[in-house]
């Protein structure tokens, strides 16, 4: 038996192990790694995360049993001090020593701290391991509230900024270079992400040579120019990385002028029995700081020790996407191409902190890098497109400004990637590998593709390119592609609404008995709720246990469990005598009161018991509910309109609220906001709402399907110029056409996206009758219309629902573990802890 | 509640309950669905899973974010495994054993249901 011994158990060398342990051959070799630090490896790329929820284990590559569980003997806390080539042994700063057939070196680097003066004052951190976040947090827990800097706006840097904001300090960014992330952006894509940074309340200080570190004892700021300085309690270093190569240096093997252990590419030292993978590596004389390479590198070395022929690609890419404290940022191929080398397709929006930057090649044909700052969704398609050296479309600017006109997509489809395209770069996984895994292996699903191939189990940012391979390669068998709602039942929401329509199915259990399996879960329970209750019309309170939390309660529970409470205020109009009322019932249970996006009053930390007491004042003041629980319609927004406003061509809030009435208390697959602007300034912000009308010049402009929220979408104009009366029909007709067909949780916008033909298609059935359905949608919707009635006055009035609301049903206790604190003197919950 | 308080429950198994509590009438708690019970200073969550003819308990407290609320969760099924889904970020856990079947949260404590005279008593060991 041959002896393997791994000095690192950082990222890359772990995955040296996990992917050691998938061989066949693992048997003939006995592993054993060494550990530096006090855990077994974990993932550093999402370090942050610690700050968040202070949970190491979320964090562990594998738990400590998986060493063992496959026979690897691991030292942890103990550090490699010494290599002897002449007899192959190594020996451990415990005078331990061990002998070896092949080493492999995986100590990564080190946070590289600028030799600054004052350096070493207290409260100067380095940011890389878990040890290192905990002296920092427990120092910024004595520093509370206070400034801290980050030296170095790269990557790292950022991601130490969004974690000195977490720990509730004032951020500050620090960079030497002229622009953030120089290795990735250019000028312009800096300025884009700034903007970002900015809003967020990160500040950053770009072109600044820092020349010490003041204070005396603890650092109190830092030096840049004569009298010019930033006043910080805290520092993080994060300016760079240097090779943990000492080890090299004790057994004179080849390095480089920098440091790094020169390997070849069989990831062999200038010792064939000595391998150096990850950051300690030097390979074309680069250190490669990114995990991808580093887990390429892990799987050359185990080929190479198993006598296969796998070599390192000849040049790395270094090509990234990453969120960064919320922000979209990648970077591929050359970002930086001169105008000799290529064309510059710039896309900017400085409004919405949007830079799209595509490098293409003189002759157009090929793409060969870019830049994307704050939206990187076509990320997947635009790195495929590089480094498959694939044909670009007849106007390379629609692969970032999107088609416009014409049909297609600009990107094409992803089967139409070559085999070979590598689709998962932390687990080099190519699409012909994961095509096969549908198609010859019988794995169906997303899971069971990743469980086999390991795609999408590193950064994750495959997930949607391989769900569209899963798909398209199921569709290429012939095979339906069945789209289910979970495990209890086998057909999409749309098959299910009608389902229960014509075989009258009257409840849950009964729909579950007759074409489900098993006994429901959270994701089909409120799925099938929402339609019942647009096939009968039902509120919530007739199968309470099958809602989620919020409609069985009639209210959005909050982040201490409490709830709020929200009336409807149709339109936003409200009258001085209303909001008295609502004033004095918010005082009286003590509530926090804060004022809508949708125009409304929301009052918050209602206990669950005195919900039913609230609504019962509010209803006696004659408010109903205003369902802002509810995958239901919300509010419609309207600006003030003809009535008072000098340029309004109509009423606005009359149109409203006649039709914030008409569609109040429908539920449907997702949460429906509307909007009514009376004119084109658009102040109701129509246009970012599921419906909206805008009043023009003779009549009405109708837009459908836009949305603000997390991909905030503009609506599509859908008529012009109607009637009130038709502008009413054709919304009835589409939300009812939506409500039908829609998957769960999926909003108009995302719903019109995956509907085939799109805008003209929907326009041919609400306005075309082109399914013939016309009449029904209308006469369905005008039911809705006339039976709606107040859930709340419904709970309120029933004694059997009004018993649901109390926390303990053996006790008349409310629950003690709610704790609020002043906020401008309101109340608040206590923070998380 | 801190973490810290996390400790306040712990998983009974049936032959170590020395106290059976005598909680509400069966009527009191609603078909395939929970509701909140106090025993001391402890909330445990009571579960009355009506299509598989079973009951169960366990904490009310999420060891998430350490909030009250489980009581107020659906139950379900993920494949044989009965589940409770916390209200707040639908975190799942297994109504069985308190394992966190979505992630890798603390588990929750479990306990012991009967039913006698219509009447639902739950296992406690102190």
């Amino acid at each position: 038996m041959k002896t393997i011994l791994v000095i690192g158990n950082g990222m890359v060398g772990y995955k040296f192990c996990e992917k050691f342990m998938a061989q066949e051959r693992k048997s003939e070799f006995n592993v054993i790694v060494f550990g530096e630090e006090p855990r077994v490896a974990y993932d550093r790329v999402h370090l942050s995360e610690y700050f968040e929820n202070e949970d190491e284990e979320k964090l562990m590559l594998a738990p400590r049993s998986w060493y063992e569980e496959n026979n690897i003997t691991i030292y942890t806390n103990e550090r490699v001090t010494d290599i002897h080539k002449v007899n192959k042994t190594i020996t451990t700063l415990s005078e331990k020593t061990f002998s070896y057939d092949y080493l492999v070196l995986a100590t990564g680097s080190a946070p590289f701290v600028p030799p600054i003066q004052g350096v070493d004052k207290k409260g100067v951190f380095v940011y890389r391991t878990i040890e290192d976040l905990e002296e920092t947090m427990a120092f910024a827990k004595k520093i509370k509230g206070g400034k801290a800097a980050v030296l170095g706006g790269g990557l790292l840097g950022l991601e130490a900024a969004k974690a000195v904001k977490d720990m509730g300090l004032e951020p500050h960014v620090v960079e030497f270079a002229p622009r953030l992330m120089p290795r990735q952006l250019d000028d312009d894509g800096s300025a884009a992400l700034e903007s970002k940074m900015k809003e967020l309340g990160i500040t950053v200080h770009l072109n600044k040579a820092t020349q010490q570190i003041l204070g005396n004892g603890s650092i109190e700021g830092m030096e840049f120019l004569e009298n010019e300085k930033l006043d910080v309690e805290m520092l993080i270093i994060s300016a760079g990385i240097r090779p943990r190569d000492e080890l090299a240096k004790t057994c004179n093997l080849e390095m480089g002028i920098r440091g790094g252990i020169v390997v070849d590419n069989t990831m062999r030292t200038s010792d064939p029995s000595i391998f150096a993978i990850g950051e300690v590596a030097l390979y074309n004389q680069m250190i490669y700081g990114l995990v991808a390479p580093g887990y390429e590198m892990a799987q050359v070395a185990v080929d190479q020790i198993l006598g296969n022929e796998t070599r390192m690609s000849a040049s790395v890419d270094m090509s990234t996407k990453l969120k960064l404290i919320g922000v979209d940022v990648a970077s591929f191929g050359n970002p930086f191409a001169t105008e000799e080398e290529a064309h510059a397709i710039v896309f900017e929006n400085k409004l919405g902190g949007l830079y799209k930057r595509i490098n293409v090649s003189k002759d157009g044909k090929t793409l060969l890098g870019g830049i994307l700052v704050g939206e990187a969704d076509d990320y997947n398609m635009l790195l495929q497109l590089y480094q498959n050296k694939m044909a670009l479309p007849e106007n390379p600017e629609d692969l970032i400004l999107g088609a416009r006109g014409g049909e297609g997509a600009a990107m094409g489809n992803v089967m139409d990637l070559p085999d070979e395209a590598v689709v998962c770069s932390c687990e080099s996984v190519t699409k012909g590998a994961i095509c096969c895994s549908v198609i010859d292996d019988g794995n169906e699903s997303v899971k069971s593709v990743a469980k086999a191939t390991k795609a999408t189990t590193g950064c994750g940012g495959c997930k949607p390119m391989v769900a569209d391979l899963v798909m398209e390669s199921l569709k290429s068998l012939g095979k339906t592609v069945k789209v289910r709602i979970c495990e209890h039942f086998d057909y999409s929401r749309q098959e299910l609404y009608d389902i229960v329509k014509l075989r009258e199915i009257k409840d849950y259990d009964e729909l579950l008995d007759t074409v489900g399996n098993g006994n429901g879960c959270e994701v089909c329970k409120p799925a099938v709720a929402a339609i019942f209750a647009s096939v009968y019309n039902e509120t919530a309170n007739k199968q309470e246990t099958i809602q989620d939390s919020n409609d069985r309660y009639l209210a959005n529970i909050q982040r201490n469990g409490t709830y709020s409470v929200v009336p409807r205020v149709a339109g936003g109009e409200i009258t001085p005598k209303q909001l008295i009322a609502m004033g004095r019932i918010a005082q009286k249970y003590d509530l926090y009161t804060k004022i809508t996006g949708g125009q409304r009053i929301d009052m918050f930390g209602a206990k669950l018991h005195e919900l039913p007491l609230i609504w019962e004042e509010l209803i006696a003041e004659g408010f109903e509910t205003g369902q802002a629980y509810g995958k239901s319609l919300r509010t419609v927004k309207s600006c003030v309109g003809s009535t008072w406003c000098r340029y309004g061509m109509d009423e606005s809030v009359s149109f409203a609220i006649e039709i914030e009435n008409r569609y109040k208390g429908i539920r449907s697959p997702h949460k429906m906001k509307g909007g009514v602007s009376g004119c084109i300034r658009e102040c109701a912000e129509a246009r970012c709402k599921d419906f909206g009308f805008i009043a023009v010049e003779g009549g009405w402009n109708v837009y459908v399907c836009g949305n603000g929220g997390a991909n905030p979408k503009h609506a599509e104009l859908f008529a012009e110029k109607v009637d009130k009366e038709t502008a009413v029909k054709y919304i009835d007709r589409f939300l009812m056409y939506y409500i039908k067909t829609a998957p769960p949780l999926i909003r108009t916008a995302a719903w019109l996206e995956k509907l085939e033909g799109g805008i003209t298609y929907l326009k041919n059935v609400v306005i075309n009758d082109s399914l013939g359905i016309a009449e029904e949608l209308d006469k369905e919707m005008q039911n809705y219309a006339d039976t709606y009635k107040c859930e709340w006055k419904e709970a309120v009035e029933t004694p059997e629902i009004r018993s649901r609301y109390t926390h303990f049903i053996n006790s008349d206790e409310t629950d003690s573990n709610i704790e609020y604190v002043d906020l401008r003197g309101q109340k608040m919950p206590k923070a998380w802890a | 509640m801190t973490f810290a308080d996390l400790g306040t429950y712990q998983a009974t198994k049936p032959e170590d309950v020395k106290i059976w509590f005598k909680a509400s009438e069966v009527s009191r708690f609603p078909k395939n669905g929970g509701a909140c019970i106090k025993y001391k200073d402890k909330q445990i969550a009571v579960f009355n899973f009506t299509r598989i003819g079973k009951w169960y308990a366990c904490q009310n407290l999420c060891p998430h974010k350490m909030e009250m609320v489980l009581s107020r969760g659906m139950i379900g099924e993920e494949g044989e495994n009965p589940k409770i889904a916390c209200p707040l970020h639908k975190n799942t856990f297994s109504l069985e054993t308190g394992e966190n079947i979505n992630g890798n949260l603390e588990a929750i404590a479990t306990y012991p249901v009967k039913i006698e005279d219509n009447f639902v008593y739950v296992g406690f060991s102190e």
